[in-house]
């Protein structure tokens, strides 16, 4: 196999199984039932997905003259991204039916979203993760607005557009930039060139405009006031989908940038991250404290999580590309499948929206509202969750980096958090009042659907309890981009080469 | 086949297995009560073989039952279990209490039963988790996870509408002190690299943690607060008023106390030595305010639950006076107490519990001559009250007996005054529950209660009542019985940290020949 094709494998599987689902879509009869085309989009991510596992075999590939590099630090993203997209395609097979003429769409978009987050975390060329990111985000964009009929849906789409494009027009910028400082756009090269470059200060301008573009993918305050609107909006799948694997794939890029890209000056970003940490912690926090509706709800937390995974960013190079991995990976999971189990309960007309519409739940789907209450206990962070696991080992990172402070911030970050979780959780098992009606019309959950939620929580299950294969999945991840870091220094500048192999991996 | 070294988890996991199947049975009939009773009964079951194979000639400082393996490897966390005289008991407490517990919530626990006794045994796992937990990462998980089942239960079967608030104050307040907590262990193991509670005592004990003397003593404030919030101390009781008054009855039994004293005589006493017992002038003080505190508090009450909340504040403040006077009388003491707490408020709100099943009210203004219809009860609850008064011969005396010894005994630089003035808590406490047997049993017949028919102390109250009656007897007769494996404990943290065997934990040999002699000295 030619080492371009092997190297993109996964997001060629993925295309060809969307452009197949965007021809066949016409063929269907209108009013006819979608769920094939879904079918066929679970096949294709699992297919993403092995393939993504018989890359992992040959080591580092580059790939397109050296725009694409996949290593195990890029599957990790692949497998969190397609695996997201997995559990959400298997959670909104039913989600459409009957009630849009355009699901094959979705299906479709799906799959080109996933190809653009998958171009992101594996390209080191900063035009191509340019590329990845337009992809992604164009895909998204779409889909928030899928339910036509509704004002918010459209509100919704429109403004993650409007915004979505200021913020990439922010990183545009910041590429151009680093060009100008650095004279290239590899970040390999820039890394290089920031050693000699004679305008330091433009080159940190631009490392600080490429933050502001990928801190608003990741809804980090101050960057984060379209988080709420968007995601209140958004379908539920489209938003379990949209909170994570975007964020996931926007992480990947902002780890290489930050750690492989402008090393030499990690004293000065490292600050940055720490203000960007502790203000998403604080106000993501604070602002799910005031909201009822459940969505919004998460959306603010979804910005409180944005920030535990920047606390990881303060760390040593190691620790920290490590425990972000994780922690994005345990994110992943708990949050798709606390927005499975709502897309469950509010169905596609939103039958529960507040807090109140859930009171009951446990006693109406005990499964389901098992199945939400440990979501939302590994959001918390309480023991043998993937969550608690998660927050133990960023802020270990942090503090083994001699950031204190910042763990002492965020963990009483995760007090405050208790209280809204625990108040959805408490609605959940009060008894119902007898007018309470919503809840009445659920349907049974479908068995792909059921099959979806248990991927989810046995994930978050086991990255709770044994997490011993993703820590080293992780740590693997973090020494293979530092490994190949030291190489291309080396390869660029043989006489200063202090190549680092002796990294402590288990 | 030697069970000796899975025995740790067979009882922590009892619990778990039950919660799981009681989970998956039909809510049907008295399924769940039995099926709770038949869980708890055996895991105290298992509890008892830790005393029947205890080795009491085994070192001081060394664990028991151990059960050491890998785990997670980066970072360095291992599945570490064991015991010691200070944790066999509380496991066999917390073993004793649980079967007591079903038997009171029988018929109170009206509906969503299956919830009720998942959470329950869930409690149960946690809190026999954190006793066996001799990793820092494994302990801390259980001390997190003890905090969720009983914010729901307190959330979801309190008494009144004000429960939703009970629950998410006792949640806060312990929640947001275990965060700094992590930080703490998290900053510990960057400075040591292990998480091994025997390794860190032992560096400790050898002024091997590196830091200067600022960050050491903030990471010590960060688990004693922790641990202080969760006893609870004189002045971080906020919590505790409402929560008793909330909890029904099974969860108030486990509610105070031991997990908190615990959690400071193994961790805070062992990795910072030196900064407790620098610290201990200001516990002193504040555990014989609190005694005082609580009982004057407690005089005043009408409501009987708050009388029992603020009187389980007396008796905690009673073991923290105990335990940072840092003698072996103060150390035994404070154990022993902890473990009568136990016991005699275990017993104390199975009464309440019951009383208030037939009357509904715990207003005393409602109660007035009882004595003469429910001749049963009265006596129980006058076996109780001696017991938590402390009367000789029955448990509450023992542990007094020894903390306010050890109080005048101690080194550690304090005013004898507050050691009087822990000792006239004893004459309050005595004041407070008299008053309550006078007020509710004696006097008038009361008419807001007098017409009510109700049956006295039934079957299945005398059987979760007396085996409680008959271990407070016992402890007090032969409390060297119990003494034998906490005084091994007690010595050994009453040591001066200078002269802590650096490797005591791992060479037994040379703490041989220190124990017995200072054994002899205190004699």
């Amino acid at each position: 196999m030619s080492p371009n094709v092997l190297a993109l494998l996964p997001e060629i599987i993925l295309t060809l199984a969307g452009v197949f689902i965007m021809l066949a879509e016409p063929c269907l009869k209108a009013g006819s039932s979608r769920k094939p085309l879904g079918w066929l989009a679970i096949a294709g991510t699992v297919g993403s997905i092995v393939a993504s596992w018989y890359q992992i075999q040959f080591g580092t590939l580059h790939a397109f003259s050296g725009t694409i590099q996949v290593d195990a630090f890029s599957v990790l993203f692949h497998f969190v991204i397609a695996s997201v997209v997995l559990v959400t395609l298997l959670g909104s097979l039913d989600y459409f039916e009957g009630n849009a003429s355009h699901t094959g769409e979705y299906f479709a978009l799906s799959l080109f979203g996933a190809v653009g987050m998958m171009l992101m975390t594996c390209s080191v060329e900063l035009l191509m993760v340019f590329v990845g990111l337009e992809i992604s985000s164009i895909s998204t964009y779409i889909m928030c607005g899928f339910r036509k009929g509704h004002a918010t849906g459209s509100e919704s789409s429109i403004k993650y557009f409007l915004l979505g494009s200021f913020a990439t027009a922010f990183f545009l910028y910041g590429v151009a930039l680093a060009f100008g400082a650095t004279g290239s756009t590899n970040i390999y090269a820039i890394a290089h060139g920031l050693e000699t470059t004679t305008t330091p200060a433009l080159a940190f301008t631009a490392l600080a405009l490429i933050l502001i573009g990928l801190g608003f993918k990741v809804s980090a305050a101050p960057f984060h006031v379209w988080t709420p609107d968007v995601y209140q909006g958004a379908p539920a799948p489209v938003v379990g989908l949209m909170s994570t694997a975007p964020k996931a794939a926007a992480f990947a890029v902002l780890l290489r940038i930050t750690f492989t890209g402008f090393p030499t000056y990690q004293h000065r970003w490292a600050i940055l991250l720490w203000v960007l940490a502790a203000l998403s912690m604080t106000i993501g926090n604070l602002g799910a404290l005031m909201q009822r509706d459940v969505k919004r709800m998460l959306a603010y937390s979804s910005i409180a999580h944005a920030g535990y995974i920047m606390v990881a960013f303060t760390a040593f190079p190691f620790d920290g590309i490590a425990a972000a991995c994780f922690y994005t990976a345990t994110y992943a999971a708990m949050n798709v499948g606390a927005f499975a189990v709502i897309t469950q309960i509010a169905g596609y007309d939103e039958r529960a929206r507040s807090i109140d519409d859930f009171t009951g739940l446990g006693q109406k789907r005990p499964y389901l509202a098992a199945l939400l209450s440990f979501f939302l206990l590994s959001l918390i962070g309480i023991p043998f969750t993937g969550g608690f696991f998660g927050k133990f080992y960023v802020f270990s990172a942090a503090i083994h980096g001699g950031n204190v402070w910042l763990a002492v911030i965020g963990l009483l970050n995760s007090g405050v958090a208790c209280f809204y979780y625990l108040r959805l959780l408490a609605a959940v098992y009060t008894r119902p009042g007898s007018e309470s009606t919503r809840l009445n019309q659920l349907r049974r959950i479908s068995v792909p659907a059921a099959i979806g939620l248990a991927l989810a929580a046995v994930a978050t299950g086991v990255m709770g309890i044994l997490p011993n294969g993703a820590v080293s999945f992780a740590e693997y991840a973090s020494h293979s981009t530092l490994i190949e870091q030291g190489r291309q220094e080396c390869a660029a500048s043989p006489d200063s080469c202090h190549l680092q192999l002796d990294f402590d991996v288990k | 086949m030697n069970i000796d070294h899975t025995i740790l988890t067979v009882i922590t996991f009892v619990p778990l297995v039950g919660a799981v199947l009681l989970a998956l049975l039909p809510d049907k009939g008295r399924l769940m009560q039995w099926g709770a009773l038949a869980v708890t009964l055996l895991t105290f079951l298992c509890t008892l073989h830790l005393p029947a194979h205890y080795n009491y000639a085994a070192a001081s400082g060394t664990f028991q039952f151990e059960q050491n393996s890998a785990w997670i490897n980066s970072p360095a966390i291992r599945y570490h279990l064991g015991v010691d005289g200070l944790s066999m008991w509380l496991i066999v407490l917390t073993g004793f209490l649980a079967p007591l517990g079903v038997l009171v919530s029988w018929n109170t626990v009206g509906d969503r039963k299956k919830l009720f006794y998942t959470l329950f045994l869930l409690q149960q796992v946690a809190m026999l988790g954190i006793f066996v937990s001799l990793d820092l990462f494994l302990y801390y998980a259980f001390w997190e996870l003890s905090l969720v089942p009983m914010t729901l239960l307190i959330a979801t079967f309190g008494r009144t509408a004000n429960r939703r608030r009970a629950a998410i104050k006792y949640f806060l307040y312990a929640f947001i002190p275990s965060a700094t907590l992590l930080v703490g262990m998290l900053w510990l193991y960057g400075r040591t690299g292990t998480f091994q509670l025997p390794e860190l005592a032992q560096l400790a004990a050898a002024h091997n943690i590196s830091g200067n003397n600022a960050a050491l003593w903030l990471a010590s404030l960060s688990f004693l607060l922790a641990f202080a919030v969760k006893v609870p101390a004189f002045p971080l009781h906020g919590w505790l008023t409402d929560a008793i008054s909330e909890a029904p009855t099974a969860a108030v039994m486990v509610l105070v106390g031991k997990l908190g004293l615990y959690s400071i005589l193994r961790f805070s006493f062992s990795i910072f030595p030196d900064q407790s017992r620098h610290i201990a002038p200001l516990m002193i003080a504040l555990g014989a305010i609190g005694i005082v505190y609580g009982a004057l508090i407690a005089l005043v009450q009408k409501d009987l639950k708050q009388l029992a909340a603020y009187g389980a504040l007396g008796h905690v403040s009673v073991v923290i006076l105990g335990i940072f006077t840092f003698t072996i009388a103060g150390l035994d003491g404070g154990i022993y107490a902890t473990l009568n707490e136990g016991i005699g408020a275990g017993a104390f709100f199975i009464l309440l519990g019951i009383l208030y099943e037939r009357y509904g009210t715990y207003d005393m203004r409602d109660y007035g001559g009882l004595a003469a219809r429910l001749p049963w009860m009265v006596t129980l609850f006058v076996i109780t009250t001696m017991s938590v008064i402390g009367l000789p011969m029955l448990n509450g005396f023992v542990g007094e007996f020894l903390v306010l010894t050890g109080a005048m005994q101690s080194v550690i630089a304090h005013h004898v005054a507050w050691t009087v003035l822990a000792t006239t808590g004893v004459i309050l406490t005595a004041s407070y529950m008299l008053w309550m047997i006078q007020r509710v049993f004696y006097g008038d017949l009361n008419d807001n209660t007098a017409d009510v028919p109700v049956p006295d102390v039934t079957a299945r109250e005398h059987l979760a009542l007396w085996p409680l009656i008959a271990v407070m007897l016992l402890m007090g007769v032969i409390s060297p019985y119990w003494m034998r494996a906490i005084d091994t404990v007690g010595t050994y943290l009453a040591r001066e940290p200078q002269s802590l065997e650096p490797a005591a934990s791992i060479l037994p040999i040379d703490t041989q020949t220190q124990i017995p002699a200072a054994q002899e000295a205190t004699k």
